[in-house]
């Protein structure tokens, strides 16, 4: 029992390296940094098999099936990604503004414009809401592509943009998760500015999503 | 001792080197509003078929990504600001990868080195 309450009632105890960061922080750019290598591997297989598709639907270019003689147009919906690049943009600012929001928590807020960019609740929920219809548009994506022929067992260009964009999808529903739990936590107890560190934290996490994307819409969507 | 992480890192920090403020909220709209304006010079990059034909093409997006790409790593992610050991810690896997896919590149007959 004794030992119960000194586990239930202790406070929480950061560590801390030699360097006088917080471990946490470390852990998250390391973590950051072995997706890095994740990503790189799964693009460089994109780039390795770009064009050597036998079969269509092609990203670019239009394929006539030869045994249907059916013309498939070219499969990426351009605006459609583009309008998803900028949701998704935007995002990294609500981000941003609900971290500097908890950082700032306890600084008073005399006009209406303070309060409202000290507001993180608003800001948590704005990018969670942000990545919520990033995956959207990604689900009316993939469904479009399934019914314009393009599976991930079509061909070479539908095997590995399926796995590219699908790995970085999970990611980003992972970070949504992340958002809603300290979306829950401010409303439950409020984050302050001793909480600053763990939004900090998911904002490195939600950045990096962000930017990983930044190379795939070049690399995949837009290079030809 | 319960006090901000900040002034607990400062506490342990043997030589003074803390995380610096991060940028005021005036900076992240204009980060933003430039985010945007390279996004939307890309799109319309690519709808130039001229200018997609051209050899300058993909080393314009290629530049332009990149840039995206450091502009949110240095402003949103406070690499700028940040101890450098994140820049250590970050860079280095980075390096580690785009080496990796230069490499496999030229692996795969995606880039030439012309010899003669």
């Amino acid at each position: 029992m004794a030992t119960s309450v000194a586990h239930t009632s202790a406070p929480t105890h950061h560590h801390y390296t030699t360097l006088g960061l917080d471990s946490r922080k470390v852990a998250i750019w390391a973590f950051i940094g072995s997706e890095c290598m994740l990503f790189v591997s799964l693009i460089s297989t994109y780039l390795i098999y770009k064009g050597r598709s036998v079969i269509g639907p092609f990203p670019h270019e239009s394929w006539t099936d030869p045994s249907t003689g059916q013309v498939l147009k070219p499969i990426l919906n351009i605006p459609v990604t583009s309008a998803s690049t900028f949701v998704l943009l935007m995002s990294s600012l609500f981000m941003v503004l609900a971290l500097a929001a908890v950082q700032n928590k306890e600084l008073p807020k005399r006009t209406r414009g303070e309060r409202i960019l000290g507001n993180s609740k608003l800001w948590l929920f704005m990018t969670a809401l942000a990545g919520t219809i990033f995956l959207s548009f990604q689900a009316f994506e993939f469904t479009s592509f399934v019914h314009e022929g393009l599976s991930i067992r079509r061909n070479l260009f539908g095997s590995t943009f399926f796995t590219l964009t699908g790995f970085h999808g999970a990611h980003v529903t992972a970070g949504v998760l992340w958002l809603v739990t300290l979306l829950a936590i401010d409303y439950r107890r409020g984050l302050g500015s001793r909480d600053s560190l763990l939004v900090d934290i998911c904002a490195l996490y939600w950045h990096f999503v962000d930017v990983v994307w930044i190379v795939i819409f070049t690399l995949v969507y837009l290079l030809r | 001792m319960n006090v901000p992480d900040s002034a607990e890192a400062a506490l342990h920090a043997p030589t003074g080197e803390v995380e610096h403020s991060h940028p005021t909220w005036s900076i992240y709209w204009k980060v933003a509003t430039i985010l945007t304006i390279i996004t939307v010079a890309e799109v319309w990059a690519y709808y130039i078929p001229s200018f997609v034909a051209s050899r300058g093409f993909v080393p314009t997006l290629l530049i332009l990504s990149a840039l995206k790409f450091t502009i949110v790593v240095m402003f949103y992610m406070h690499l700028k600001y940040d101890h450098r050991i994140f820049r250590v810690l970050f860079t280095g896997p980075l390096l580690i990868a785009a080496l990796t896919l230069l490499a496999l590149m030229f692996l795969f007959g995606h880039l030439y080195i012309k010899v003669m």
